[in-house]
């Protein structure tokens, strides 16, 4: 690979092993550091212990599977897995499958890009930071709406959630998108 | 393919990052994304946020025996989940809905056609089939109403929709949309009760058409 692994984050080099690799190893360490993250966060939503972990081993299985799926030029490992836990959470939970966007696949063979790799991960960087600055409460709120517990007439109802102009800092992976989209529809 | 225009609003789609939109909007809004760049890359910002609170949420330890568990299990065989991709005018999630099989049409009257995906009590999700130049059958919708353009285009007092738009009623638009003269104008139509087709069919009619 030709990007220097050394300034792109341990979680997506890890990522990247699993993916074009099925390295066991690097998939061990995901694990440690997303599987107790993973358990918190459901739990947040009232799941009992063991049934967040059944949820968590499902997510984690997930991982492993659809590893080819993953792009670090759009996503950061974190986004990517906060998806497929939310999907699998309601999959099992409400017993019907969620509906999905036709999934973009990346060029198979092409290049991996460091530069846009490291923009999405300043931009989920600075994303991290601004949440780290929220009122307790405010996080709360923001939390609640991320982990499907707030309707999305209560999501437009909170004025003072900041969840807007915190958004609207990730601009690059819009600007990356569009770009790639437009090379393959024109 | 001309630029689409009508876009889904940013608190319907973190609802659908999250999770929380019902079923029936949730096809309508996977069919626009899949469509729509914007979206898109909209419906993945609100993904990284996602990601943020999930890697700043606090941890709570796992069972001992879990990731023994769970490595043991990588090498077991995984059911083959079915991929439905886009076929023709109709984007992935839309033939998922249809389990891979083209549209059942049913005739309304008037060349106005239906071919309901699915629908419960909580509402419902179907693709409407409506001539050039004829009215969308006069209805009301108790509360939101999302229509995604496939094929041909509409108008309404709001605008013009052509394929990829998506409009988003609440149940204060009382709205005509009409399909634009040439094509007709195909679209998936989602709402959280069943429309009310008020002129065309008369109302002791409607659960015969499930209407
Ligand atoms: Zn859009």
């Amino acid at each position: 690979m030709s990007h220097n692994k050394s300034e792109i984050s341990e979680q997506t080099v890890l990522m990247i092993a699993v993916r074009d690799n099925q390295d066991r190893e690097a998939f061990g360490a995901l694990f440690d550091h997303f599987a107790p993250r993973l358990k918190g966060f459901i739990m947040r939503t009232g799941c009992s212990a063991p049934q967040a972990e059944e949820i968590v081993q499902d997510v984690m299985l997930t991982v492993w599977r659809k590893a080819s799926m993953f792009d670090p030029h759009r996503a950061q490992v974190s986004a990517w897995i906060y998806q497929i836990a939310r999907n699998r959470h309601i999959d099992i939970v409400r017993k019907e499958s969620r509906p999905v966007p036709e999934e973009l696949a990346e060029d198979p063979g092409a290049e991996p890009d460091a530069s846009q790799i490291l923009a999405v991960e300043q931009e989920a960087g600075k994303l991290k930071a601004a949440l780290s600055s929220l009122r307790p409460e405010q996080r709360d709120m923001i939390e609640k709406a991320y982990l499907g517990e707030l309707t999305h007439q209560e999501i437009s109802d909170q004025t003072g959630l900041p969840l807007g102009t915190i958004k609207s800092r990730i601009r690059l992976g819009l600007e990356r998108l569009r770009h790639e989209l437009k090379g393959l529809r024109e | 393919m001309t630029a689409i225009t009508h876009h889904i609003p940013d608190d319907i789609l973190a609802a659908y990052a999250a999770g929380s939109l019902p079923h029936h909007y949730a096809v309508a809004v996977a069919s626009h994304v899949s469509l729509c760049t914007q979206c898109r890359a909209s419906l993945e910002a609100h993904q990284t946020m996602g990601g943020a609170l999930l890697e700043t949420t606090e941890a709570v330890a796992v069972s001992g025996n879990m990731k023994a568990d769970l490595l043991a299990q990588l090498d077991a065989p995984a059911k083959p989940e079915p991929v439905y991709s886009r076929r023709g005018i109709y984007p992935g999630p839309v033939v998922a809905a249809l389990k891979g099989q083209g549209p059942a049409w049913k005739s309304l009257g008037m060349g106005v056609r239906q071919s309901i995906l699915s629908q419960d009590k909580h509402g419902s999700v179907r693709l409407l089939y409506i001539p050039g130049g004829q009215a969308v059958p006069d209805h009301g919708h108790n509360g939101l109403e999302m229509t995604l353009v496939l094929q041909g285009s509409f108008s309404d007092e709001t605008g013009r929709f052509g394929v990829g738009d998506i409009e988003i009623a609440n149940e204060d638009l009382e709205h005509t949309p009409i399909a634009d003269p040439g094509d007709p104008c195909i679209c998936l139509a989602a709402t959280d009760a069943p429309l009310r087709f008020n002129a065309l069919v008369p109302r002791l009619l409607q659960p015969l058409f499930r209407i």
